[in-house]
């Protein structure tokens, strides 16, 4: 049958075409500064430009801060969502359903809808320019609560009734039972909450100003206004902020994708 | 103590740290937007009483009912094409074939790279006269426009960047939910002489109900308050060329952290939630909450 062989074919043509910007970019960036509009591969491949960028610009610093803080906010969100799942999932007491609801209701508010507001608590905390303040708001999100939980609920029951047995209190159970039969889903998020917090570029504009504190994602937006028309510096780094995404993407995919799968089914 | 009770405490006591951060961070804020609508704030952090103020400030404010537009425009072009688009490529890369985990991952891999990011490839690519595109499209005529640069384009521009950021996410989660249909319904329609459009239409497209609605829901959300509007439009043209991509959440931006009326733009996060929440209801209404039933 024809089509057998035409969808395919088409598939991947619109592939090739929705990367093609990336790719475009990326061999841009390996241009030299005066080639770097010209259409096909460059006279000349140089490292220049990522020479350029990693050694004259604080760019080291600027990725250096969306490490910290994507990495920190990372676990310990998933520690402390963990937890709260545990509790909703596993334990059974007063005003659970209330505090699942009311959890949940969180899930309707995006950040720009809370961004004023929640400017004005960040400062009634002191959070202002810290790493506090990019660190601690970007951590409570309801989402892997729910998906933590879904998961929990599946666990048989005997594996903690058997640490009941031996006595185990309720910390016991959730730290040696339960954590470890999560790495799958936990490994899940981790890349989804890496992403998102190194991708993250309103809350660290809106409540940064110091420039030693600028995420990655601040300062390659920064040197447009710099570098106006440098287009082979602004392209290497943006090349350098994007390799740790796309790194993360292709180790941690098919985890990504069963994530994704559950977000968008429930 | 009972058990029952240390179950209770131990409960508590696993919830507390999310459930504080979560009142702190989220909750509160959420309720504090009301309670702030009715002062004006300046920069120091001084609150000033002024009642509806803000409220009526809103009448006459034309940059607002402007923003208001543009928003609307984006969100009745860019959800549709977004979900045509990454429908038609769900049923694209449904079966298997040689080479569909690396399409998978190709439609994919610009929702991965930041919004920054992005804005910065599409502005390299869209440089007037020099850009890739304009030289891509200048046998046709039209090397000379400037897609940013001119009001009546640059919208139509987000909406293209828009789509192609997140179409692959859209795709993944709309190929989940067709997963879900079962083999033997469409067999069995094909056996009763259905042909492919109508096994679309009556096997395929009524059990994608439930996904669907959830996609355009998520999606117009994102239109709406997500940081595809913020983002991408911060970095690319602030609002310009003479307003004509001004989103909502960048003017309340503006407001707040430019012009510091604090109180002003959180009197409009008041106004943009209730038209969320009066948007998500209509649509609710409409699909039915895209359950399965068709009448």
């Amino acid at each position: 049958m024809r089509t057998k062989f035409f969808f395919p074919l088409l598939a991947h043509v619109l592939a090739s075409i929705a990367v093609a910007p990336l790719l475009w970019i990326l061999i841009s960036a390996l241009k030299p500064a005066e080639d770097v509009f010209s259409f096909g591969w460059p006279s000349a491949w140089t490292l220049e430009n990522l020479r350029y960028v990693l050694f004259k610009i604080p760019l080291p610093m600027f990725l250096m801060n969306s490490a910290i803080v994507s990495v920190v906010v990372t676990v310990v969100a998933l520690f402390f969502h963990s937890m709260a799942a545990y509790a909703l999932a596993r334990l059974r007491f007063p005003g659970r359903g209330i505090i699942f609801s009311g959890i949940m209701s969180t899930l309707l508010v995006s950040l720009p809808v809370i961004l004023v507001p929640l400017f004005l608590v960040a400062k009634q905390l002191n959070l202002l320019d810290s790493y506090a303040g990019l660190i601690v708001p970007s951590i409570f999100h309801a989402f892997g609560i729910f998906l933590l939980r879904q998961y929990y609920l599946n666990i048989p029951r005997e594996l903690e009734e058997a640490a009941d047995l031996d006595g185990c209190g309720y910390w016991r159970r959730y730290w040696s039972v339960i954590l470890p039969l999560s790495r799958p889903v936990l490994a899940s998020l981790s890349v989804l909450f890496f992403l998102a917090n190194w991708n993250a570029f309103l809350w660290p504009l809106t409540i940064t100003r110091n420039p030693d504190l600028r995420v990655i994602q601040l300062g390659i937006s920064g040197m447009q206004g710099q570098y106006a028309s440098a287009w082979n510096l602004i392209l290497a780094a943006a090349v350098i902020a994007a390799i740790p995404t796309v790194v993360v993407f292709v180790a941690g995919q098919k985890r990504l994708v069963d994530a994704m799968k559950t977000t968008g089914l429930k | 103590m009972t058990k029952k009770r240390r179950e209770a405490l131990a409960a508590y006591a696993f919830l507390a740290p999310d459930v504080l951060g979560l009142l702190a961070f989220v909750a509160v804020p959420m309720v504090l937007a009301f309670g702030v609508a009715f002062f004006k704030v300046d920069g120091f952090g001084n609150y000033q009483y002024v009642g509806l103020a803000n409220y009526q400030l809103m009448g006459s404010d034309d940059q607002l009912w402007s923003s208001l537009k543009i928003t609307a425009i984006y969100v009745v072009t860019f959800v549709p094409i977004a979900f045509v688009i990454s429908f038609a490529l769900a049923m694209l890369v449904r079966n298997h074939f040689r080479g569909i985990g690396w399409v998978r991952s190709a439609f994919f891999l610009p929702h991965v790279v930041s919004l920054v990011v992005v804005a910065l490839i599409w502005q390299f690519l869209l440089v007037d006269k020099r850009g890739a595109i304009s030289r891509l499209l200048s046998p046709l005529g039209l090397g000379d426009v400037s897609f940013l640069g001119t009001p009546s384009l640059a919208l139509g521009t987000y909406v293209v960047i828009s789509v192609w950021f997140v179409m692959g996410y859209q795709m993944l989660v709309l190929l989940a939910g067709l997963k879900d249909v079962p083999k033997e319904l469409e067999d069995a329609a094909q056996i009763d002489g259905a042909s492919t459009w109508q096994r679309f239409r009556y096997v395929i497209w009524p059990l994608m109900r439930p996904t669907s609605f959830f996609v355009v829901v998520n999606s117009t959300i994102g239109a709406v308050t997500g940081l595809q509007a913020f983002d991408l439009v911060f970095v690319l043209t602030k609002g310009g060329p003479a307003r004509a991509t001004s989103t909502v959440v960048l003017y309340i931006y503006e407001q707040a952290f430019t012009f510091n009326n604090m109180g002003y733009a959180a009197a409009l996060t008041t106004v943009v939630v209730a038209l969320l929440v009066a948007c998500t209801g209509l649509m609710f209404a409409f699909t039915k909450g895209g359950r399965f039933d068709e009448d």
